[in-house]
């Protein structure tokens, strides 16, 4: 057994060096993901941690003011304002009435900084989500 | 025609559960003609499904929008290329597409082998028409690719299709998809050739020596898939970004690394008769984790920028994945009395202990992953609140993963089995450390302090040296010997043995690709808010918006910039970013415009018009050394293709063993 206790100190120190960077990165880059209505719900406790909330892109209301953006996410008749200022590009699908999330932090004034914003087309090939008229009447054959 | 279509899918299912059947029963019973009743209903599935396919692709080109499937992913525009990709555009189709494929597999698999393994094949044929029937399943009675449009009893059609859409519109993104699924399929055979090999005792490796060649195209496919995704997404997407641990790219990678850990650690099963219980373990978490891999993008199980719609087929996908995970592993266990290890590790200085290291942080990069990935259904489940990991989870953990890779290329070869001297590692070493350290010298002279980087580069020239002294050896000792030039003696010695310097090149190209990977960490960008002739200074480059403009057709309309390129006042090119609105899927696009060139790329991309001030908004990258990413990408496939020529000479192992049908045959042992 001797031959492999090397080889045992060797794998211990790996995987365990391994999980202490894993470790460190889940609590540099953990995100709760909420939505519009659960971070109503949060009130100050949303504060301090980073967040990802998710709504829909309020109909004409994406402003760009120089490098920031500024929207409006709901849901339902809630309503979440966001300013994005972060430094990579909207995402192509970013536009009114998409489903957006947004990452970043709650501010005091009540407006959501977001550092990064995704937005979620249905699916990576189907062309387009909730306009759906024709597969309401489809049947099979 | 759908009709017809349907059906076929329909009596496809039908034969491939009677395939099962037949095989087994045959095989358990001793009744040989059912077993070739079952191997001949395999080509019978192939031709019920290309006819299937046929149909699909027919209604496709011929716009037929009777078809959902049709009015859904094509329309009349679209060129015609797109128009066949968009068999594998939809969930429908590319489950069709998906089952094909394993028809195709399946039928070479059976015809290959029509007069080997006889004991092993029923199974063999069992375990792949398990699979079919499950994907036949899908499409026949789930989400069939052949729903016609109707209006009660009335079929209708749509005048025209949603499209395609036009982010998918790019070469690179016609390939990837079937690049994958080539590579995601193919590891079924491996896998279907292990559990029959299990289920029969086989005492050998001929489930090895049978599948090095699938494994190896079936990697090579993955690998394929997984980079041209990223070749898109570089190009297209218009973040400058390659890769950006989205569930999704996630999914592709898991299997590719299981795959690669498997491609090494059957060198020590065929070489060493070790690690074998691992190598069934391997070959089936690869397999699993490709299931798994459709799985997660086709049921928008984890929110992703690009999942699928939520779908009935995940309920169907989780059975199958447990039963799966269930079975193989109760067979594993039922059989660890035949997969006992021939020899022991002997020292940590060995061939055999860096295979065994490469393994270890391969999977663990895996699971890492596949942890990072499911970190929100997990925490939902033991803490109801979801929480997600992003990319620093993820480059925490991987980046050192892979400079220990990097490290372990350059040693894994070049070590001696069973245990080296001091003496033979300062023979092999001595020159590649020095270099490797001499690049870290001057690398940190010129300033360069990221850490990563510095380890990076010098890790690269380490490798790098390696190789080519290996070529170097071998060549010197073939052109002294049969007085060749340089360039056939290398020609010659890869011929020779072409598994080993075909590998040698395909590490070769994840040099290439490690040194794009560094050149991130010296990524520079701005954003800036511009109007006709205005400058955008970044680095070296100064940027003249030379023209703005916007304009409409048909399609889409347009925002469009011209901006010369200078550096050191000299006028370099002129570069055209533009930003379109596409009226029939009511979506932008950005068409970012790049310099590519070997030491770095700009990359500008026109990112919007500013509300307040309606000025451009132009975003300039620099990103160094991207290029050699694609540069080795193509040595990569280069090698893979090195490795599946046969070798002049025949390999001589120390152990080789015939099993299967030619039992009576004595084993050879030369």
């Amino acid at each position: 057994m001797k031959r492999y206790s090397k080889f045992a100190i060797l794998i211990v120190v790996i995987i365990g060096s391994l999980v202490w960077l894993a470790l460190g990165g889940i609590n540099e880059s953990k995100t709760y993901y909420k939505t519009v209505a659960e971070l109503h719900e949060m009130g100050d406790r949303a504060l301090a941690k980073r967040l990802r909330v998710a709504g829909d892109v309020e109909e004409g209301s994406i402003v760009r003011l120089g490098r920031e953006v500024h929207f409006v996410l709901r849901q339902s008749d809630l309503r979440l304002r966001v300013i994005y200022d972060g430094a990579e590009p909207l995402p192509d699908t970013f536009r009114d009435g998409a489903q957006a999330l947004a990452d970043g932090k709650m501010g005091e004034d009540g407006v959501f900084r977001a550092s990064k914003i995704q937005a979620k087309c249905a699916s990576k090939y189907e062309a387009k989500p909730g306009s759906e008229p024709l597969r309401r009447i489809s049947r099979t054959m | 025609m759908e009709n017809l279509g349907a059906l076929a899918i329909v009596l496809a299912f039908t034969l491939a559960v009677y395939s099962v059947a037949a095989s087994l029963a045959g095989k358990w019973k001793g009744r040989p003609y059912l077993v070739i009743s079952a191997e001949r209903a395999v080509y019978a599935i192939w031709f019920l499904l290309s006819f299937a396919s046929a149909l699909l692709v027919y209604a496709l080109l011929t716009d037929d929008f009777r078809l959902a499937y049709v009015a859904g992913h094509s329309n009349r525009d679209l060129p015609i290329l797109y128009k066949f990709a968009a068999w594998w555009g939809g969930q429908e189709g590319s489950l069709l597409f998906w089952s094909w494929i394993l028809a195709s597999y399946a039928a070479v698999v059976v015809y290959t082998n029509r007069r080997r393994f006889r004991d092993m094949m029923p199974y063999v044929t069992a375990t792949l028409m398990v699979t079919m029937a499950f994907f036949l399943l899908l499409i026949g009675f789930v989400v069939s690719p052949f729903k016609v449009l109707a209006v009660g009893r009335e079929v209708i059609a749509a005048p025209d299709g949603r499209g395609l859409n036009p982010l998918l519109q790019y070469w690179a993104m016609a390939l990837h998809p079937p690049a994958l699924y080539l590579g995601f399929v193919g590891f079924v055979v491996p896998y279907a050739f292990a559990m029959g090999s299990l289920i029969t005792r086989q005492p050998g490796d001929a489930w090895i020596h049978t599948t090095r060649r699938w494994t190896l195209v079936t990697w090579g496919f993955q690998s394929a898939g997984i980079l041209l995704g990223a070749g898109w997404a570089y190009a297209v997407l218009g973040w400058g970004g390659y890769w950006g641990w989205d569930p999704v790219e996630n999914a592709s990678l898991l299997p590719w690394l299981t795959a690669t850990a498997f491609l090494h650690s059957v060198m020590m099963q065929e070489k060493k008769g070790m690690m074998k219980v691992w190598n069934m373990v391997l070959v089936s978490a690869t397999f699993i984790l490709c299931i798994f891999g459709t799985f997660i993008t086709r049921s928008g199980l984890i929110s992703s920028v690009h999942s699928f719609a939520q779908s009935p087929i995940a309920n169907y996908f989780v059975v199958f994945l447990a039963l799966l995970i269930a079975g193989t592993t109760w067979l594993i266990l039922s059989r660890l009395d035949y997969l006992k290890s021939e020899s022991q590790l002997e020292s940590v200085l060995s061939r055999e202990s860096s295979f065994l290291f490469n393994n270890l942080i391969l999977v663990a990069s895996c699971f890492a992953v596949l942890w990072g990935t499911m970190f929100p259904v997990i925490s939902e489940a033991f803490t109801g609140e979801q929480i997600t990991v992003g990319p620093p989870f993820f480059n925490r953990v991987n980046i050192p993963i892979g400079l220990f890779l990097l490290f372990l290329t350059g040693v894994g070869p070049l070590i001696a089995w069973r245990r080296s001297s001091l003496e033979s590692l300062r023979r092999a070493f001595l020159w590649p450390v020095v270099g490797g350290l001499a690049t870290a010298a001057v690398l940190l002279a010129a300033g360069v302090r990221h850490f990563y980087a510095l380890m990076c580069f010098s890790l690269c020239t380490f490798v790098a040296w390696t190789i080519v002294a290996e070529f170097y050896r071998g060549a010197r000792a073939i052109r002294n010997r049969m007085g060749l030039n340089w360039a056939r003696a290398v020609v010659e010695l890869t011929h020779r043995n072409t598994r080993r310097y075909g590998g040698y090149v395909v590490h070769m190209g994840i040099v290439f690709m490690f040194i794009g990977f560094a050149g991130a960490a010296f990524n520079r960008d701005t954003t800036v808010e511009v109007k006709i002739g205005d400058s955008i200074r970044l680095g070296a480059y100064e940027l003249k918006i030379a023209k703005l403009d916007e304009g409409r057709n048909p399609n889409y309309s347009w925002h469009h910039a011209a901006v010369e390129v200078y550096r050191e006042g000299r006028k370099l090119d002129t570069l055209h970013p533009e930003r379109r609105f596409y009226f029939a899927s009511e979506q932008t696009t950005s068409e970012v415009a790049i310099r590519r060139q070997l030491n770095h790329d700009l990359y500008l991309n026109f990112a919007g018009i500013s509300d307040e001030t309606q000025n451009a908004v132009i975003q300039v990258y620099i990103f160094p050394l991207v290029s050699w990413i694609w540069i080795g990408s193509a040595v990569l496939f280069f090698g893979t293709i090195l490795c599946l020529i046969p070798s002049k000479v025949k390999l001589q192992y120390a152990r080789t063993e015939v099993v299967g049908v030619a039992r009576q045959q004595a084993p050879v042992r030369p």
